[in-house]
């Protein structure tokens, strides 16, 4: 088959956030084209906010994503908080902490067990687990288990796991029970066995991708997703405001999804880039539990963002079963600020990695926003990846070409929703 | 082991942003078991990579509907469909993935190259423009409480066990 010409065409990828696509051209045995196409129509949300009241557009931009809304939400508020100089309590920054813990718990579950986990065992689905295989048995009550713990974690604290209520600008509106707090804890440590059990099978899972590529997330002095500095696999570390220079917008024209490059190259954020670059901060008891998978980072293996992934799940649980153990959480009233107009850039870390808020504020009106999300900045890296995957693979069917670039794909867990918000940039 | 009859289903996603998915995979933390016994999960791309669109008897579809394209995949979805349920606010109401059809005169201007682009319709719809609707879960994401009650009362009209687990969630 090495001599042969063929088209491939993905049009949907499942067992992704989103709908997503891919194009291949092959002619005499060489690759000519892969393109990688995120085809969910654009909804246009940072053109929507101008012009509305900075209280309404957290939770409208929100309803960018579903899987990682509580992340833009947070985004959202650090940006708006930055830009009108509103400073959280300190019970706010732990309660927010919680509440992104629950969502990467969730959203990480979610993508280990429901989409990533099939290609692991070989099956279309986890519809297709077989109950009286006990490997499978097990893996399919973790899935519940972990999911669950996320979601009651978001519940507690956010109101709900997908677009909370609570949070809002300067803190929350409303504050766990203790019964709440109390269900949490049980969960979380009815999670953590099978999160150790989540990592030995993806540390056990052969998946290999080389990419010596570039590698950012936000770094601080404890394993942070709200804070830190944005910093490089090149040793570059700058402040949130300073990033936005390096990130260039490169529009894809078969593409509804922007796509970025760092420094003009293709780069990687979520969770590999996260281990890469902060592994030692992790919570004591997850360096020490997972010590043996954390010996293969930093990793160049894209299918390694499964792993990182599963680590950050053990990570979330120790993180949160210290705090709720420790602290308790009282009803406090809303950080204030009388200031109408400013800048603000929010950077967190969603569940796929760096997450860019920024809004110009004038009169406690939105008049200009601009919002990056993760899978468009891996956009590139995926499509690079995906090339090498069907070069590394010509000698194979077309069946199983299909199979391994979704895999790869998968991989990234790209999120489409997010990726087609769409924004509209004024170069001026 | 018999083979009891199941209630053949499809999820399907159009323009927005997929809460009521998640939504939807966090409701099987509960109910997966019992779902596996009682639903046939025909086309759920969020869950299976082979899927399949023939007779559906229920098909629950979240979105907005941005291009002719998805409203001719809709009508083939509601052809093949005993029951078509309308899943979420976009899909109900069509907002607020419809925001663009609000947007004022210069705004349009703005977006229009990538409306043309991306072969986008001139208006985003909500699903009972384009189909007629059985039922809706409003919501944003959907109420989970009334889709369980709505999923209990297909599976008693389809002739299928219902569910015996509680139907209320706390999230």
């Amino acid at each position: 088959m090495h001599n042969q010409s063929f088209d491939l065409s993905l049009k949907e990828i499942s067992k992704i956030e989103g709908t997503a696509g891919i194009d291949v051209k092959v002619t005499d045995g060489k690759v000519e084209d892969v393109k990688l196409k995120l085809t969910d129509y654009r909804r246009f949300y940072t053109n929507a906010v101008r012009g509305k009241p900075v209280n309404a557009v957290p939770q409208l931009v929100a309803r960018i994503c579903g899987t990682c809304s509580n992340a833009h939400l947070l985004a959202s508020l650090k940006a708006i908080e930055l830009g009108l100089n509103i400073t959280p309590s300190p019970q706010t920054q732990l309660m927010r902490r919680l509440l992104t813990n629950g969502l990467m718990i969730r959203d990480h579950g979610l993508h280990l067990y429901v989409f990533a986990l099939p290609d692991v065992l070989g099956k279309d689905s986890i519809l297709d687990f077989d109950e009286a295989n006990p490997h499978e048995h097990q893996l399919l009550h973790d899935t519940f288990t972990v999911k669950q713990a996320g979601n009651q974690l978001s519940v507690a604290f956010g109101g709900r796991s997908v677009h909370a209520p609570y949070p809002t600008i300067g803190g929350f509106t409303h504050f766990p029970s203790n019964q709440d707090i109390k269900i949490s804890i049980k969960q979380l440590e009815e999670a953590r066995p099978a999160a150790l059990f989540l990592i030995k099978v993806f540390t056990n899972c052969s998946f290999n991708q080389e990419d010596k590529t570039l590698y950012v997330s936000l770094t601080h002095d404890h394993y942070d997703f709200l804070d830190g500095l944005v910093t490089t696999s090149t040793s570059l570390k700058i402040s949130p405001s300073e990033a936005r220079p390096h990130l260039n917008r490169i529009d894809i024209p078969y593409s509804q999804g922007a796509s970025y490059t760092w420094d003009n190259q293709a780069f990687m954020v979520g969770a590999l880039s996260r281990i890469n670059l902060a592994k030692t901060k992790l919570h004591p008891s997850t360096q020490r539990d997972a010590a043996s998978a954390l010996n293969f980072f930093p990793s160049t293996n894209i299918f390694h963002n499964n792993l990182a992934q599963a680590i950050e799940i053990l990570h979330c649980l120790d993180d949160s079963l210290d705090i709720l153990r420790s602290q308790t959480f009282s009803p406090e009233p809303l950080a204030q600020s009388s200031q109408a107009e400013g800048q603000g850039t929010g950077i967190i870390e969603a569940p796929r990695g760096l997450l860019y808020h920024a809004y110009d504020i004038k009169d406690r009106l939105v008049t200009k926003a601009e919002i990056i999300v993760p899978t468009g900045q891996n956009q590139l890296s995926m499509e690079k990846n995906a090339r090498q995957v069907v070069e590394k693979n010509l000698d194979q069917e077309k069946e199983i070409i299909a199979l391994e670039l979704e895999k790869c794909i998968r991989a990234y867990d790209p999120c489409i929703s997010c990726a087609t918000h769409f924004l509209k940039i004024r170069w001026l | 082991m018999s083979q009891a009859k199941k209630l053949r289903l499809g999820w399907f996603s159009f323009t927005c942003c997929e809460d009521s998915t998640i939504m939807f995979t966090e409701l099987m933390n509960e109910h997966f078991f019992e779902w596996k016994k009682l639903i046939d999960f025909r086309h759920a791309r969020v869950l299976k990579a082979k899927n399949t669109l023939d007779e559906l008897d229920v098909a629950f579809v979240e979105g907005a509907i941005a291009s002719d394209i998805q409203a001719e995949k809709l009508k083939e979805i509601r052809s093949k469909s005993k029951k078509l349920i309308a899943i979420g606010s976009c899909a109900v109401t069509g907002f607020p993935s419809a925001q663009r059809n609000l947007f004022p005169p210069e705004m349009k201007a703005e977006i229009q190259h990538i409306l043309d682009q991306f072969h986008h319709a001139e208006k985003i719809r909500r699903l009972d423009e384009i189909v007629p609707v059985d039922a809706i879960v409003p919501g944003c994401p959907m109420d989970t409480d009334k889709f369980l009650k709505l999923l209990n009362q297909l599976l008693i009209e389809f002739d299928i066990t219902p569910i015996t687990s509680p139907l209320t969630t706390n999230g």
